[in-house]
């Protein structure tokens, strides 16, 4: 009786679309809270260097004299304090994931052209 | 005479994703006596209060374990919160119990795939896992994380969930209800799974009493008492019992878990009923002096948080000892006399957490 019980869920599922999606055709929609990735909209910035003060893993550096905002990605647990400590309301949590990389990185960005530096 | 052997199983085993290592004494296929070693992963997170104040420690016991994180925050918060007589909130409280019960019931789905892997029925884990999966969406549809959720803080809670997605949730665990007493009657039902579950293990009341089980093990050995009813979070507002067996074999232990699961939906029912509107956190001034000593009933049992703090932002101290850490010595009871092949079951039946064991 139990096995007939089991076997109805499994003719079920036999007959349902699969529960996984097809990726990397049909890629993850994310729902609107999910803490992917930190982006610094850097022309509002003032490098009070706030969020560094707060970031509980020390993963943002600001230079308030070369006007750089830096992030070590790797660092960051994406606990979303700066965020929430930012003045100027420039910091912001993306829904997608940091991108898969193979070493560390800093990724930072300054008032002036933007730069990517590679750190080991 | 039988002959004497010892075995040894773990610290990497199939049936067990974490590391313990056990020296079976065997009898031929009896087992007389288990000795455990455990301080595989033991990664020194009660030493990081040194390094980070009491705000950002709440990310530090988050981590202690990847099934419970929300309850390891919210003891800490609750603690800190005590030593500087914060009052959080009482929509706030309401929600660290919704949460709480979703970790209840992801973390009891977790361990009834992990048993019916255990004891090799692949499609029942599988639709124990997927079921598990809807509790994972609504948690980062509330929270923006699946696993670590940074949701609690010392004052209250960092998100809130409106009504209209409390709402969702229940309906969303309506349909969980109703898939899932389909699913544990053949937890419950099925001749194989009894077969290996049923007069398995037998911890008795007195036993477990003396050996200072905890959780569901303990209830399910016939001792009526869950933390829950200490009152934190808006857990007195609700209204429940601790769910209990008298048996004390394997077969209660499932039972008494998936019990929980529908007590644990109920208990969600409940908190969306009652819950009241308005702030989800208050600011907190200065630092904390003083101790304070906490109780937490979590999925697996009681963790208990220990706080000592100085009036600095550093605290002194944060001792924290886990479920699996107290139901060790009941565990290698309930081994002895019983078949090899049923060690691994024996070893799940406790649904053991080595992470948050060692810290
Ligand atoms: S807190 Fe905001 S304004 Fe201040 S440095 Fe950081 S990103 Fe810039
Ligand atoms: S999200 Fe948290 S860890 Fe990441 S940079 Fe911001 S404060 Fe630091």
């Amino acid at each position: 009786m139990s096995l007939l019980t089991f076997a109805k869920i499994e003719l079920h599922n036999l007959f349902s679309k699969p529960a996984t999606r097809p990726y990397p055709e049909q890629p993850r929609e994310y729902p609107p809270r999910t803490r992917g990735h930190i982006e610094n909209d850097v022309d509002a910035c003032v490098f009070c260097g706030l969020c560094s003060k707060k970031c509980p893993t020390g993963a943002i550096q600001v230079n308030r004299g070369e006007k750089s905002w830096s992030i070590q990605r790797f660092s960051c647990i994406q606990c979303g304090c700066c965020v929430e400590s930012c003045p100027k309301k420039c910091l912001s949590m993306h829904q997608s994931y940091t991108e898969p990389a193979q070493r560390k990185t800093i990724d930072t960005v300054c008032q002036t052209p933007v730069e990517n530096q590679n750190a080991s | 005479m039988s002959k004497r052997s010892i075995v040894p199983f773990g610290p990497q085993h199939p049936v067990l994703p974490e590391p313990i290592h056990l020296d079976l004494a065997l009898e031929d296929e009896k087992v007389v006596e288990a000795i455990p070693s455990i301080g595989f992963v033991h990664r020194g997170l009660e030493k990081l209060v040194e390094k980070k104040d009491f705000n950002e420690y709440v990310y530090v016991a988050e981590r202690i374990c990847g099934i419970c994180s929300f309850m390891h925050g919210m003891g800490y918060c609750e603690s800190v919160e005590n030593i500087m007589e914060v009052e959080i909130p009482p929509r706030a409280k309401y929600l660290r119990t919704i949460w709480c019960e979703m970790s209840r019931i992801h973390s009891h789905l977790l361990w009834l795939g992990l048993l019916a892997d255990a004891f090799g029925f692949e499609s029942l884990f599988m639709e124990t896992w997927r079921m598990r999966e809807k509790v994972l969406d609504m948690f980062e549809y509330s929270t923006g994380g699946r696993v670590i959720f940074s949701v609690n803080k010392i004052g209250g809670q960092r998100k809130d969930m409106d009504n209209d997605m409390i709402r969702e949730f229940l309906s969303v665990f309506a349909d969980m209800e109703r898939d899932l007493k389909e699913l544990v009657k053949t937890f419950l039902n099925n001749s194989a799974v009894n077969s290996r579950l049923r007069d398995v293990g037998f911890l008795t009341k007195q036993q477990a009493f003396d050996l200072g089980a905890v959780g569901p093990f303990m209830r399910s050995s016939g001792i009526s008492r869950d933390t829950r009813k200490l009152g934190y979070a808006a857990y007195p507002f609700l209204d429940f019992e601790p769910i209990t067996s008298d048996v004390g074999d394997c077969y209660a232990r499932t039972d008494v878990r998936i019990r929980e699961i529908f007590q644990s939906i109920d208990l969600i029912r409940q908190a969306a009923a009652k819950i009241p509107n308005g702030e989800v956190s208050v600011p907190v001034k200065g630092f904390p002096q003083g101790e304070y000593f906490m109780r937490v009933e979590q999925p697996r049992g009681e963790a208990i948080y220990y706080v000592k703090a100085n009036g600095t932002k550093f605290l002194d101290r944060v001792r924290v000892r886990t479920p699996t850490f107290a139901n060790l010595p009941g565990m290698l009871e309930t081994m002895k006399g019983c078949q090899l092949a049923d060690v691994p079951i024996l070893i799940l039946t406790i649904d053991p957490c080595i992470s948050c064991t060692e810290r």
